[in-house]
């Protein structure tokens, strides 16, 4: 680059954007980000959200009853995990971080498949190799779920250039945390989509923690969206509760990339209504006081509320609908519990394509040998 | 059949995956218009063009992140750390991404990429231009691990490298990468992965090494001929998983072990292929195996030579272990 006398303007660092929003407190919808749903578009995802909450709520039971290891839920961010995912084309790839099984389940991964997941079990796609909620699923354009906080970042931006290079017109979305933008992986994937023009769209759940350690910890800035001017990309506040701005920003994003325009950064405000995981006690850390504003701006009350006011929605379907998934999650858990834990050869295949001559004697010595005290075969 | 370099050989090789399959792509710093700070990849992007060959921003772990995900695309990117020292900032996407992505996902999505990168000592680069650190990544389960001391070898396995289903780690001994010199069919041709080579026969004591370190041990093989000793000397070439079987046979022949590498001793390489022998050949032994390695202290600038595993120091090292 040159020595300039001045700064160009596109690496002037963005005033904070304000935060797009589409929903109004009565229930009206700002036309100039109107993502111009049909009464079946808004139907359907206002029962994807549903589905999620319920199924977390359901989950939660059942690793407190003991019956599954762990869960790690998505209680108050529905809006910006399905919304985002909504907005994305069928081409399009997800990159999830770890709270994002709704959007898998509305991209297709069957509800049985998950709950095995959720098990650990033989018919678990990842053969209990992974924690509860690591899922994967390619039919639907989802990629593996990783602990790792932040890898799955520059994956995705690889991943859509990568197509780029074949000529074909494949976005992702990849969603990571406030906490995950301090990652090396954050600035690095910013970087190469922002310097190759990656259709990209950066989904920055902005849930208010990182575990215990709140936002001022992530960053001095003061929003995580203008962390895009750095790289040279646009980035844009949304309020993650809002199922319709949500729809309108990542659309726009996705449309800017069909464009050859390149990524997008988009910070969602949104608040983890749960603590991070059922590991965790956020008693110890935040008071409760602090959710009751959050209470309010709930993404899936403020849906209904929509519906409601347009006689779209009543008691009687809400009811239907949870007895619906309630029916369905219980027996897709009665499979997953019968189901036998998956076989010990398993435990040594996927390692390689073909198990090398170490793990065929790995696996023989496992085979031959006594059985752990806690395994179920 | 021409005569050709290390630099020459992997050149030809990753010039002829290039040409055979769209899909492979080169990605690393410098490694576009100026052919690689080592060349090796000279002459790519004026073929390939630079949507082929790119010269990337100076991150390595953006490098391997967005490579791994090219591979979950369907890519085959052929990735260039400029130097092993500087592979660190990858590990993370190595080790818990690249390696693991086939087994977490039940075999969904093999993640398929090579890494090449220059290793060793010799060259008057300090520690952050010698380091040979093979030892960790044969540690991660699911990563394959080769290094080639040679430039048909050099070709024939990086192109087995590129067609193998499993993610490679490719170190090139740069010491050698212009001295080691040799004929290089101009065709394709493999080299097994999993193949290691008796490359002078002997029967008194084995000698396994690989990269550059084979001509330091053929050297000392030479010299204790001359006073009576036999060295079997085997180029591991590949470095996981090792050919087990190569190795067993020859130390089942001779009695005797002497393990050379230039990375530092204590869980190094040699600390593994000692207990493999161990288990399959103790009754076999006549004398305790012997590693001579790196010390187990950061890599040297003034005294490198003192510090690497050269014949001076493999030589009476054999002698012993033959005579013990
Ligand atoms: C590299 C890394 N460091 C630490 C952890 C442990 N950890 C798991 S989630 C998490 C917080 C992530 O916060 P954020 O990115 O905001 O995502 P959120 O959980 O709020 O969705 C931490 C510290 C990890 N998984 N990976
Ligand atoms: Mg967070």
């Amino acid at each position: 680059m040159d020595m300039m006398p001045d700064i160009p303007a596109t690496f002037r660092p963005e005033q904070p954007s304000k935060v797009i929003r589409v929903l109004s407190d009565d229930a009206t919808l700002d036309p100039r980000h109107d993502p111009r749903l049909n009464e079946s578009e808004v139907l359907e995802l206002y029962r994807w959200m549903v589905t999620t909450r319920q199924l977390d709520e359901r989950l939660v039971a059942l690793q407190r009853q003991g019956r599954i290891g762990f869960h790690v839920g998505s209680l108050g961010e529905e809006a910006a995990i399905i919304g985002a995912a909504f907005a994305m084309r069928k081409k399009d790839w997800l990159f999830p971080c770890y709270r994002e099984f709704g959007a898998a389940l509305m991209r297709g991964l069957p509800l049985q498949v998950f709950i095995d997941n959720m098990f650990g079990n033989a018919n678990d796609t990842v053969l209990g190799r992974q924690m509860p909620n690591h899922s994967t699923h390619r039919a639907s354009g989802y990629a593996s779920v990783s602990s790792p906080v932040g890898t799955q970042i520059t994956q995705a931006v690889g991943f859509s250039w990568g197509a780029k290079i074949d000529g074909k017109d494949v976005a992702s979305l990849v969603y990571f945390g406030d906490g995950a933008t301090s990652s090396t992986d954050f600035h690095s994937g910013m970087n190469f989509a922002g310097v190759f023009k990656v259709p990209v769209v950066f989904l920055c759940r902005n849930n208010g923690w990182a575990i215990s350690v709140p936002v001022e910890r992530q960053t001095a800035t003061r929003t995580f969206a203008e962390k895009a001017a750095a790289y040279g990309i646009p980035g844009v506040r949304v309020d993650g509760n809002d199922i319709f701005a949500v729809v309108s920003v990542v659309r726009e994003a996705v449309r800017r990339g069909e464009q050859g325009l390149g990524a997008t950064l988009i910070e969602a405000i949104t608040y983890r209504m749960g603590g991070h995981s059922t590991s965790d006690d956020p008693n110890r850390y935040r008071a409760t006081d602090e959710l009751k504003p959050w209470a309010e701006r709930d993404p899936l009350e403020r849906l209904r509320q929509y519906l409601e006011r347009r006689a779209q929605w009543d008691d009687r379907k809400e009811q239907a609908l949870i007895a619906d998934i309630d029916q369905r999650f219980r027996a897709a858990v009665a499979v997953a519990e019968k189901t036998p834990p998956p076989s010990l050869e398993t435990m040594f295949e996927d390692v390689y394509e073909k198990p090398p001559w170490h793990l065929q004697e790995q696996c023989a010595e496992v085979l031959r040998g006594p059985r752990a005290p806690s395994s179920h075969s | 059949m021409p005569q050709m370099n290390m630099v020459q050989a992997i050149n030809e090789a990753l010039r002829s995956a290039m040409r055979k399959d769209k899909r492979v792509v080169v990605l690393g710093e410098d490694v576009g218009k100026v052919g690689g700070v080592f060349r090796v990849t000279a002459g790519l992007s004026e073929e390939f063009g630079e949507d082929r060959v790119v010269d990337t921003p100076l991150s390595e772990n953006g490098i391997v992140g967005c490579a791994v995900g090219m591979a979950l695309y369907g890519m085959v990117p052929i990735v260039e750390i400029q130097f092993a020292d500087f592979i660190w900032p990858a590990y993370d996407q190595i080790v818990n991404e690249l390696a693991k992505y086939r087994y977490r996902s039940g075999g969904e999505y093999p993640a398929k990429l090579v890494i090449r990168t220059p290793v060793g000592g010799g060259i008057k680069g300090g520690h952050y231009h010698s380091q040979h650190p093979e030892a960790a990544f044969i540690h991660v389960a699911g990563l394959k691990v080769v290094c080639p001391s040679n430039p048909y070898d050099a070709k024939g396995l990086l192109l087995a490298s590129i067609q193998d289903p499993d993610p490679v780690l490719f170190f090139e001994p740069k010491r050698v990468y212009r001295a080691a010199k040799g004929e290089v069919p101009e065709n394709d041709y493999l080299v097994p992965l999993e193949s290691a080579k008796v490359v002078r026969p002997g029967r008194h004591v084995t000698v396994l090494a690989y990269g550059a370190m084979l001509y330091e041990a053929l050297d000392a093989a030479a010299k204790a001929a001359e006073k009576g000793v036999e060295a079997e000397v085997i180029d591991l070439r590949t470095l996981w998983p090792v050919d087990i079987a190569t190795i067993v046979t020859s130390v089942k022949h001779t009695g005797r072990l002497v393990v050379v590498h230039e990375a530092p001793r204590t869980c190094g390489f040699g600390a593994e292929l000692v207990s493999l022998v161990v288990e399959r050949c103790f009754y076999h032994l006549e004398a305790p195996p012997v590693r001579v390695t790196g010390f187990d202290t950061p890599f040297p600038y003034t005294l490198e030579m003192e510090y690497m595993p050269l014949s001076h120091r493999i030589l009476p090292a054999l002698l012993d272990c033959a005579k013990s």
